[in-house]
């Protein structure tokens, strides 16, 4: 009953980011008209992302033939649509843009969970360990695919890389996890710090694959910890959507757990949360959708800390809404940033981890600089 | 039974299509690409030295684009730029919409080979070795795959000629000189080339000896691997942007100070895709490290 009259009226209270403090009332309708708009948006951007590109091509054309072709195997392209123009949009522009899509909402969406779980507002999922075991698992295969792991690398093909990065994180996430846990209680302080040794070490291993590396594979690294949607394909879509789907559709049933924390941990037990649960679901989400999302685009920075902090200075910290939110609004601007990387210099390409890092620092200093007034830094 | 005759009907068709495929797809595929060969005039060349022979061989009219690495001669950096050799854009390279792709050994990303073989675009590869032998199968297969075999004959018997002159001068001043490949020194690093590499490559071409030998690939040496490496010179490429470290700063360095080179100051400096592209110009680049080296020497 307390759970419930908490979180229809979570704009009064007074929360951890001090932003909405100045009694700003309720930002429900706010709150739905923002998501009304970033569904435009959204769609805008995904319109947009397979419209333009190097090649220009009669997009609304090609688009009527989509959903009959999309999913049979035939291949070859549509009466009246050249093999080029098809090409380019099934097999390139839309996987972009809907793994783009995926891997936007669930980077912005970890890490809107992840702050809103440790209570701290510069919280995203590479806390967790999850970027620097992916990028570990990465590394691996990229290095060592054609030597140590040559069988193993042979039966994965494609999907070696991906899932290395994969497996990677969720064993980082799943080993920081124990270690910040006893007595069943997961202590924040602990799993932060333990996730600065396990950073080190797995940062430490991987610099030993970069020394044995070769000229090509210390390439490959570089390229892939840069951060690409380059690659996209619909065998990495469907390596990846399913896990991000999930994480996605079960995200919402945190809302309201989420927005008790904002209370405390002690506080949140008394009004009815099972927190110990909530972590354990938050965590391993979290986990699996980065996962999933470092795996198919590498490592593409800021997203999860810009998109979630953005939305909170202007629709509150209410998770019900922040959450749903922070998935549009990072699907479209990852789009909106990759339609960017694949044209500014054309016809080569800017690794999208670069425009999302120029986009998101300076604006990361912004909150940085707020916040230091507001916390008394 | 009927299931059973169902299988077999089915499996009998498919062996049926799949051999009739099989005998079909080489001739049609022979067929294609000696027409394609001939008649593709827009071409991508990916690999500085992909491109310099395209331009030897006197066939650039038909090129429309090039990779970050081709920048010599200087009309092929005029050409749009589709990105670098190991990261290029799919739809990039399908923008300026080529008939043929000349894709040196190593090209990639594989994703983007994928898409391109699926466009139906023509890819050639050009395969990649670190010899003079190397260079000849270079030229062979660039010539094949733009449908001018002869001239890619005749341009592999001068380059051929023309590498073995280099050689044997380079032989006669043979120096024994040990030399010191250094790919970047910031910040005190060395990253070094051992064996297997374009720079051990030519080093060998140019009757030197690489100091280091122990590894293959790139690696960032110790001071201790430094001083017993010994060189007798260093070789660094010339830089633009990046890394601009000035060639006698790295004797700054306190353990490459101790060395025969740091001692007397010995640094050659040449350009990256000149020393190290393995394509036409390799015979005078090796007449160039020679040169410096007997000059060192002496």
């Amino acid at each position: 009953m307390s759970e419930m009259t908490f979180s229809e009226r979570p704009m009064r209270l007074k929360n951890w980011f001090g932003i909405e403090a100045a009694g700003t009332g309720n930002r429900e309708p706010l709150a739905r008209a923002v998501i009304a708009l970033l569904v435009v948006i959204t769609a805008g951007s995904m319109f947009a992302g397979l419209a333009i590109g190097p090649i220009s091509i009669p997009v609304l054309d090609v688009l009527p033939h989509l959903p009959a072709h999309l999913f049979s195997s035939r291949e070859g392209a549509p009466a009246g649509v050249s093999l080029r123009d098809w090409i380019v949009i099934k097999d390139i522009r839309l996987p972009r843009v809907v793994l783009g899509a995926l891997v936007g909402a669930a980077l912005a969406v970890s890490g809107a969970v992840m702050q809103g779980l440790f209570r701290n507002p510069l919280a995203d999922p590479g806390i967790v360990g999850v970027s620097a075991g992916a990028g570990l698992g990465a590394a691996l295969f990229i290095v060592l695919g054609g030597s140590a792991l040559a069988p193993v690398a042979a039966v994965l093909g494609y999907y070696a890389v991906p899932l290395a990065a994969f497996v990677g994180g969720l064993i980082t996430t799943l080993l920081l996890y124990r270690i910040g846990t006893r007595g069943g209680i997961t202590s924040v302080a602990t799993l932060l710090l333990a996730g600065i040794a396990l950073g080190a070490l797995t940062g430490a291993t991987t610099g030993l694959l970069v020394y044995v590396a070769d000229d090509q594979e210390l390439r490959d690294l570089q390229f892939w910890g840069l951060g690409s949607l380059a690659g996209s394909n619909w065998e990495k879509v469907t390596s990846a959507a399913p896990i991000i789907l999930v994480m996605l559709f079960a995200v919402p049933f945190l809302a309201r757990g989420l927005n008790g924390l904002t209370l405390g941990e002690a506080a949140a037990t008394h009004i009815g949360i099972r927190v110990q649960r909530l972590k354990n679901i938050s965590i391993l989400m979290v986990a699996a959708a980065t996962g999933a999302s470092v795996a198919v685009s590498g490592g593409i920075g800021f997203v999860g800390i810009v998109v979630p902090h953005l939305l909170r200075l202007t629709i509150g910290p209410d998770h019900r809404y922040l959450l749903p939110a922070a998935a549009l609004l990072g699907a479209s601007l990852l789009i909106a940033a990759d339609t960017l990387s694949r044209t500014i210099v054309a016809p080569a390409e800017l690794p999208i981890g670069i425009i999302t890092a120029f986009a998101g620092a300076p604006f990361f200093l912004w909150i940085l600089l707020r916040r230091r007034g507001l916390m008394g830094l | 039974m009927r299931t059973l005759f169902h299988s077999r009907f089915y499996s009998l068709t498919a062996a049926c299509a799949l051999t009739a495929a099989a005998l079909l797809a080489p001739s049609k595929s022979l067929l294609a690409e000696g027409t394609l060969a001939q008649s593709a005039h827009r071409i991508v060349a990916v690999g500085g030295s992909v491109t310099e022979i395209v331009f030897a061989l006197g066939e650039e009219d038909r090129l429309v684009a090039r990779d970050t690495t081709s920048n010599h001669p200087a009309s092929a950096a005029k050409l749009p730029d589709v990105g670098y050799i190991r990261a290029l854009s799919p739809e990039g390279v399908m923008s300026v919409d080529p008939d043929l792709i000349l894709m040196l050994e190593g090209s990639g990303p594989v994703e983007t080979v994928d898409v391109l073989k699926k466009s139906g675009v023509a890819i050639a590869d050009i395969p990649e070795e670190f010899t003079d032998q190397g260079i000849l199968n270079k030229v062979l297969a660039v010539g094949e795959a733009l449908g001018v075999p002869e001239k890619a004959e005749k341009l592999a018997e001068k380059l051929k000629v023309d590498l073995e002159t280099a050689q044997s001068e380079a032989d006669m001043s043979s120096s024994d000189l040990r030399v010191l490949f250094i790919l970047t020194a910031r910040d005190g690093r060395i990253l070094a080339s051992g064996s297997e590499t374009a720079a051990s490559g030519i080093i060998a071409l140019a009757g030197a000896r690489n100091a280091v030998d122990d590894f293959s690939g790139y690696k960032q040496l110790s001071d201790e691997a430094v001083l017993s490496a010994a060189p007798d010179v260093v070789l660094m490429m010339q830089r633009g942007e990046n890394h601009n470290v000035h060639p006698e700063e790295v004797f700054d360095h306190p353990a490459l100070a101790q060395t025969p080179a740091g001692q007397n100051k010995r640094v050659i400096v040449m350009g990256g895709q000149y020393l190290l592209g393995f394509g036409p110009r390799t015979a005078d680049a090796i007449r160039e490290l020679s040169d410096q080296l007997s000059d060192i020497r002496s």
